[in-house]
């Protein structure tokens, strides 16, 4: 009797941690943070503000304007690359193509690549890139902006600053970065394996499904 | 008994003979096995794990016909690379660049016979003379 009775305890707990796990609804926050206690109806409220994405200027292929304001209202995926690198950013645009394949039709979700050779990515040259790519519309855009701006945002995006060697090669890594509606860093996956490229497509669906981001402007 | 000995002598027979009338193809599989690391470490990332290259930036490697019509070229464009040179493949035009790799005639070979092996290619051997006669034919 005994037996019978904790062999069904531990099939409904094995049933319900099962449940648990199934329903994964948030994603971590990365980055540094930090707590601000402020004085809100006289009572102290402690608050933690976290890392985010901070202002930049940049040009797209199609010659607009884009800065952090453009993409208000948007999860976003970020990486850094340049046109002519010939190592890992095709692996990259490759795996980056299936993200864009998968969200295109969706509004609200972004994919914005930074130049980090802006003297030959000029915007004709981005634009070409992008058709050949075959990339069309507004969920991808690939940005020109100043080279010591850009290495400079590649910190607030927690990936290696990009460096030039003595062959004037450039050095960088291959992450993609997901950034939520309030510019906060969500998951960082490196781009040139197709299988962390499979777990970033999840977690946009993950993140698109809290509260935050369909409260979210 | 007899027979026991009848057969291991035909199975020896059949062994001796496998492996003797397939030197050459001992040689390809040689070949196209270096071939394929070759090719991991310095053509993949660009090319594609299946050759399929990336939409209209860089050129697939399945273009069977282009592959054949321009074999005497093919270590041409791996040692030297590429520079805005209009290609037609698969029917679709690429005028990319693509770097050269410094590569030895024998590697040329090897990575070669991987490829036109490859992707839906049947094209034999390319051995390290032959990419060596070629290399010497470059423009």
């Amino acid at each position: 009797m005994m037996k019978k009775l904790i062999a069904a305890v531990v099939i409904i707990l094995t049933y319900s941690a099962c449940k648990f796990n199934a329903g994964q609804t948030a994603l971590p926050i990365y980055g540094n943070r930090t707590s601000v206690t402020k004085t809100v109806d006289g009572k102290t409220v402690t608050d933690t503000v976290y890392q985010t994405i901070p202002g930049f200027k940049t040009v797209n292929q199609y010659g607009d304007s884009i800065t952090n304001k453009s993409l208000d209202g948007n999860i976003y995926v970020a990486d850094f690359f340049f046109t002519t690198c010939p190592s890992i950013c095709p692996v990259m645009h490759r795996n980056m193509l299936n993200v864009y394949e998968a969200f295109k039709a969706e509004k609200g979700i972004k994919i914005i690549s930074y130049s980090i050779d802006p003297k030959h990515d000029s915007v004709a040259i981005l634009k070409k890139y992008a058709d050949k790519l075959g990339v069309t519309g507004n969920t991808w855009w690939l940005l020109q902006g100043k080279k010591e701006d850009i290495y400079k945002l590649s910190e607030s995006y927690l990936v290696t600053k990009p460096q030039e060697d003595a062959k004037q090669l450039f050095i960088h890594d291959g992450y993609f970065i997901l950034v939520d509606k309030q510019k906060r860093i969500r998951g960082t996956y490196d781009g040139t394996l197709p299988e962390q490229v499979t777990k970033l497509i999840a977690d946009i669906k993950t993140l698109k499904a809290e509260p935050d981001q369909i409260n979210g402007k | 008994m007899k027979l026991k000995v009848i057969s291991g002598i035909g199975l020896l027979m059949a062994i001796l003979l496998y492996s003797c009338q397939s030197d050459d193809q001992i040689t390809l599989a040689r070949y196209y096995s270096i071939g394929s690391i070759i090719y991991q470490n310095k053509c993949q990332n660009c090319h594609g794990k299946d050759g399929q290259g990336l939409s209209a930036l860089i050129p697939a490697l399945t273009d069977s016909v282009y592959l054949k019509g321009n074999k005497a070229i093919l270590p041409c464009i791996i040692k030297y690379g590429l520079k805005g040179k209009l290609l037609i493949i698969n029917k679709k035009p690429f005028e990319g660049d693509m770097p050269a790799m410094d590569m030895a005639p024998i590697e040329i070979a090897e990575v070669l016979t991987y490829i036109t092996n490859s992707f839906g290619n049947k094209m034999g051997i390319v051995t390290a003379h032959m990419a060596g006669d070629d290399l010497k034919g470059c423009k």
